[in-house]
């Protein structure tokens, strides 16, 4: 069979090569991990929101039972110095993280001491006799009061609580308005969300006092920038610390910031010459670890006579809790809910300020779809208002308003460009696929029965795999813009493909496998993909913000070619023919047009086992080894359409989401199933957003929402069958045509589902403009409008 | 300090004897003294299944149950289920539809989906939802777990 006629590898159903160690119980995570004289850390976390520590008294916990040490932030200081996160924002204010709380706390859950015991019961045995002398100060605990707030500033060295602010302004905004015949606007609440991975955060951390060298084995999705953080931090030489990302249980962004917990373990196991792991619990991670979507917006939408879309302009304050997170910044996810506002629409009018503050809550951090969920809300919820009141069809203003095929690439507002996607598509086959006719018809027939059902469509773009010239924060201290793979063939014909990427969930090891396998010409299963390791690459970063398929994939497919090229001209040497009429089939060299054949252990043995079997001058430069790097300089647009069915219960505000649909572009497919994993995963987390999940603190700044039976994570019973079409469409400019789509889900079912309620109880005459939408807020918009309606 | 007690169990099959402190959870001693790592604990609380071991063939929540509770017990965890070169048939229908990512809820999902096709094998999808309720996944959306455990049900009724 020739190399055209042969099944693609790229684009098959590949059962996943990491599936039969988790499948089993044989997977390592960091909890799984056991060193020899391994120590367990408990820690100490503030109870409150806002204080000085007067003092802290460890004298008791020093002595009992099992514990070998207890830690402040004056001795971890010897090993730890505090590191910020950068940026080039005018007027942005950094702030500093230290692995413990020196002088001041500054929200519910900041780590102020660690025991370390032998096991983690003895460390918590000790934990409650440490006793800390706070001094309460004022708690700031809204984004209102942060920005207004002049007495009490959370950080020193600030003038305000105000970390950075911005402004966006593109055409004639102004004049949109004035001339517009139509005007929509809202206040616009997304409400404070956890990313909950199953797996919560643990480190281990082993200083190997004879070569003074430190691993730390971290649940992490991004090993090369903890790496590189260490280095500044712990002031060691890269060659002496190692960040391996074992098997790790879901991120979803939660875990692609350095925490404070890292740096601890780091600083402890070289004080104590031995192995410390931590592994957080999830009250711990409920109150800890970085949360996400926490905006107000308030914005404005213009349009025409017909419904053309004139301009939007947006108010947008975002609260980003007690510190600027390290390496994204606090500008990282309200900024982002400026640049996506205009959406994938023909908008010529853009303005947005962004207002960017701190308050007594844990930090916010990247979470799925960043700021796009959050920006996809308020402008598809305006969209359906402003179709409202043209009367027109939800699906029809928004084809109306697509950018459309011929006029890619097309510059957004905000300066994001569109390179091209099937927008209009995307929206077309949704409508297909979910029957819109018809299901429009259902409605009206609910309708009659007196009961409450919606239809809801959410369209939006955003940008994947991007490069160098897209920064998400610009001036953070990291380079996202470049991926590299190193491919190589060893002695015994086995083949390794090495990646600066750290799957965590997204089947990374096979799609990866996949691309180096077609273009090889081995079985996929004969590839070995290593990622997550810092010291196996030259550097990296990690897997976050879509970009692993996109980078590592592109780098993989020319790193492959170059070692194919080295395949050639070795196998063409050693069975005499020309290195173009060498082909690779299922491991199998062979010479066409000939018998002659020669497996991969056969190539592999002869190139290094066999002394002077190549002449010299072929041999330097014949290891079958190459590394190359991919930068794709802007990214590429993936898009989708979202189109939720649901029904409210008219007694207890409950929403049942009946039907979901995703009709989406993601460009050219590596493995079906993991993409619809993906899709499937992000509407759940969607679904969680916009019906179920809130992270609520007091006025006081107390986490109240603090197990998993207040801060609700969808069980299978809150999600629906989903249904996912993919537009098979070639990104034009990347390598292998590939986007990114890991993120879609949260972005687009939030807001499908927001309009889906609305058009539930919009005979009712409720805005909806918050989320989640919970029975009782439900319940409170329906009983306000009640007595609104009753002349009350 | 308080005092040791014994403690005798069967777990996959095998008979351990040890002698632990009473307030160990039965997830630690099967993670931390037996060493198999395969059942993860997800929250301590109960809700999230990830910790869910069979007992007397009955779904457990292993963190919310001390070792001692399981003096005389019969266990079964992931590792008792399959081996990693032959998977068992539940296994392989999560292999097949792709009803796993990050594998950290795996484990237990398999746990409780094993006790619910041994009893029952005529579930709509919707009651298979229901029955999984208690095992939260944040990856996979649950859709091809659902469908996992469809292929396996109807296997298991042909």
């Amino acid at each position: 069979m020739d190399h055209e006629a042969r099944p693609k590898i790229i684009g098959a159903r590949i059962q996943r090569l990491e599936d039969p160690r988790l499948i089993s119980g044989n997977g390592a995570f960091v909890d799984d991990l056991k060193l020899a004289g391994m120590l367990q850390v408990a820690i100490l976390r503030s109870d409150h929101a806002h204080a000085r520590i007067d003092g802290i008294d460890v004298h008791e916990a020093e002595q009992m039972p099992g514990v070998v040490g207890v830690f402040t932030a004056e001795l971890i200081e010897r090993y730890a110095r505090p590191i910020h996160a950068t940026s080039k924002m005018k007027g942005y204010q950094s702030t500093p993280l230290h692995a413990l709380a020196r002088d001041t706390v500054r929200y519910v859950g900041e780590p102020v001491a660690a025991v370390v015991a032998e096991n983690r019961y003895l460390a918590e045995d000790a934990l409650a006799t440490v006793a800390v002398d706070y001094d309460p100060l004022p708690e700031i605990v809204t984004a209102e009061a942060a920005a207004h707030e002049q007495e009490t500033v959370l950080h020193e060295g600030h003038d305000s609580n105000v970390l950075v602010r911005r402004t966006f302004e593109r055409g004639e905004v102004a004049e949109a308005f004035a001339s517009a015949a139509v005007q929509v606007s809202g206040r616009f609440r997304f409400r404070r969300k956890t990313p909950v991975a199953m797996e919560a955060r643990c480190y281990l951390a082993d200083f190997n006092k004879g070569k003074r060298s430190l691993t730390l084995y971290s649940s992490t999705q991004v090993p090369g920038i903890i790496r590189d953080a260490l280095v500044d931090v712990l002031g060691m030489p890269g060659h002496s610390i190692r960040v391996m990302a074992p098997d790790v249980g879901g991120g979803f962004g939660a875990k692609a910031s350095l925490y404070p917990e890292e740096i601890l373990v780091c600083a402890i196991s070289r004080h104590l010459g031995r192995p410390v792991k931590w592994v957080s619990d999830r009250l711990e991670d409920l109150t800890s670890t970085s949360q996400a979507f926490d905006e107000t917006i308030d914005a404005e939408l213009a349009l025409d006579a017909d419904g053309r879309l004139l301009g939007v302009k947006a108010d947008i304050l975002g609260d980003v809790g007690a510190y600027s997170i390290y390496p994204w910044t606090a500008a990282l996810e309200p900024m982002q809910v400026a640049g996506f506002l205009p959406g994938p629409y023909v908008m010529p009018n853009f303005s947005a300020s962004v207002t960017i503050v701190a308050t007594n809550k844990p930090p916010t951090g990247p979470y799925r779809g960043v700021g796009r969920p959050a920006a996809a809300f308020v402008l598809e919820r305006l969209m359906d208002m402003a179709a409202g009141k043209l009367l027109m069809d939800p699906a029809a203003i928004r084809a109306l308003n697509f950018v459309k095929q011929d006029q890619f690439p097309y510059k957004t507002g905000s300066g994001i460009v569109w390179d091209r996607s099937g927008f209009s598509e995307c929206l077309q086959r949704a409508c297909d696929g979910i029957g819109y006719e018809g299901l429009k018809a259902e409605r009206q027939a609910a309708r009659a029965a007196g009961r409450w059902f919606g239809i809801g469509i959410a369209s939006y773009a955003e940008l994947t795999g991007i490069g160098s010239r897209m920064s998400a924060a610009p001036g953070m201290p990291i380079n996202t813009g470049t991926e590299s793979a190193t491919v190589e063939i060893d002695a015994s014909g086995a083949v390794t493909a090495t990646f600066g990427i750290a799957s965590h969930g997204q089947g990374l090891e096979t799609t990866l496998a996949q691309i180096v396998a077609e273009e090889l010409g081995v079985r996929v299963e004969e590839v070995r993909v290593v990622h997550g390791d810092s010291a196996a690459v030259t550097h990296s970063t990690g897997t976050y913000a879509s970009r692993s398929t996109v980078l590592a994939g592109g780098a993989a497919h020319l790193s492959a070619r170059a070692v194919m090229d080295k395949v050639k001209e070795a196998a063409a040497f050693m069975l005499e023919v020309e290195s173009e009429n060498i082909d690779v089939q299922d491991g199998l060299i062979e010479a066409k047009g000939s018998n002659k054949k020669l497996s991969m252990a056969e190539l592999g043995h002869a190139v290094y086992s066999e002394m002077g079997r190549f002449p010299l001058e072929m041999r330097e430069h014949l290891d079958l080894r190459a590394t190359k790097h991919y930068d794709p300089q802007f990214g590429t647009t993936t898009s989708a359409t979202h189109i939720a069915v649901v029904e409210v219960d008219p007694e207890t505000y409950m929403v049942d989401v009946k039907r979901f649909l995703v009709a989406e572009d993601c460009g050219r497919v590596i493995n079906p199933m993991i993409v619809d994993g993906q899709v499937h995963g992000g509407v759940a987390q969607g679904i969680g957003a916009a019906l179920y999940e809130e992270v609520v603190h007091d006025e006081a700044g107390q986490i109240l929402t603090a197990s998993l039976v207040d801060y609700l994570v969808p069980s299978a019973a809150e999600v629906p069958k989903l249904d996912v079409i993919h537009l098979d469409t070639e990104a034009l400019g990347t390598i292998g045509g590939y986007r990114g789509m890991g993120e879609g889900g949260t972005i687009g079912a939030p807001a499908a589902i927001a309009n889906a309620v609305a058009d539930a109880v919009s005979h009712l005459g409720i805005e909806i403009s918050e989320l989640p939408i919970t029975p009782e807020r439900l319940y409170r918009l329906v009983t306000a409008a009640k007595g609104l309606s009753e002349g009350e | 300090m308080t005092e040791k007690k014994s403690v005798e169990l069967s777990v996959n099959g095998r008979t351990y004897r040890r002698s632990i402190d009473p307030r160990i959870l039965l997830s630690d001693f099967l993670r931390e003294d037996l060493g198999l790592t395969g059942t993860h604990v997800g929250c301590e609380h109960g809700i999230c299944g990830a910790c869910t071991v069979l007992m007397n063939g009955a779904s457990t929540r292993s963190c919310l149950c001390l070792a001692l509770q399981a003096d005389g017990a019969d266990i079964t965890t992931v590792e008792g289920l399959g081996d990693i070169d032959e998977l068992d048939a539940l296994q392989k229908k999560f292999r097949e539809h792709h009803a796993l990512q990050c594998g950290f809820c795996t484990p237990g999902m398999l746990m409780t989906i094993t006790e619910l096709i041994s009893r029952d094998t005529d579930l709509s999808d919707d009651e298979i939802r229901e029955a999984l309720s208690g095992n939260l996944c944040r990856c996979t959306g649950y859709e091809h777990i659902v469908q996992a455990t469809r292929a396996a049900l109807d296997e298991r009724r042909s």
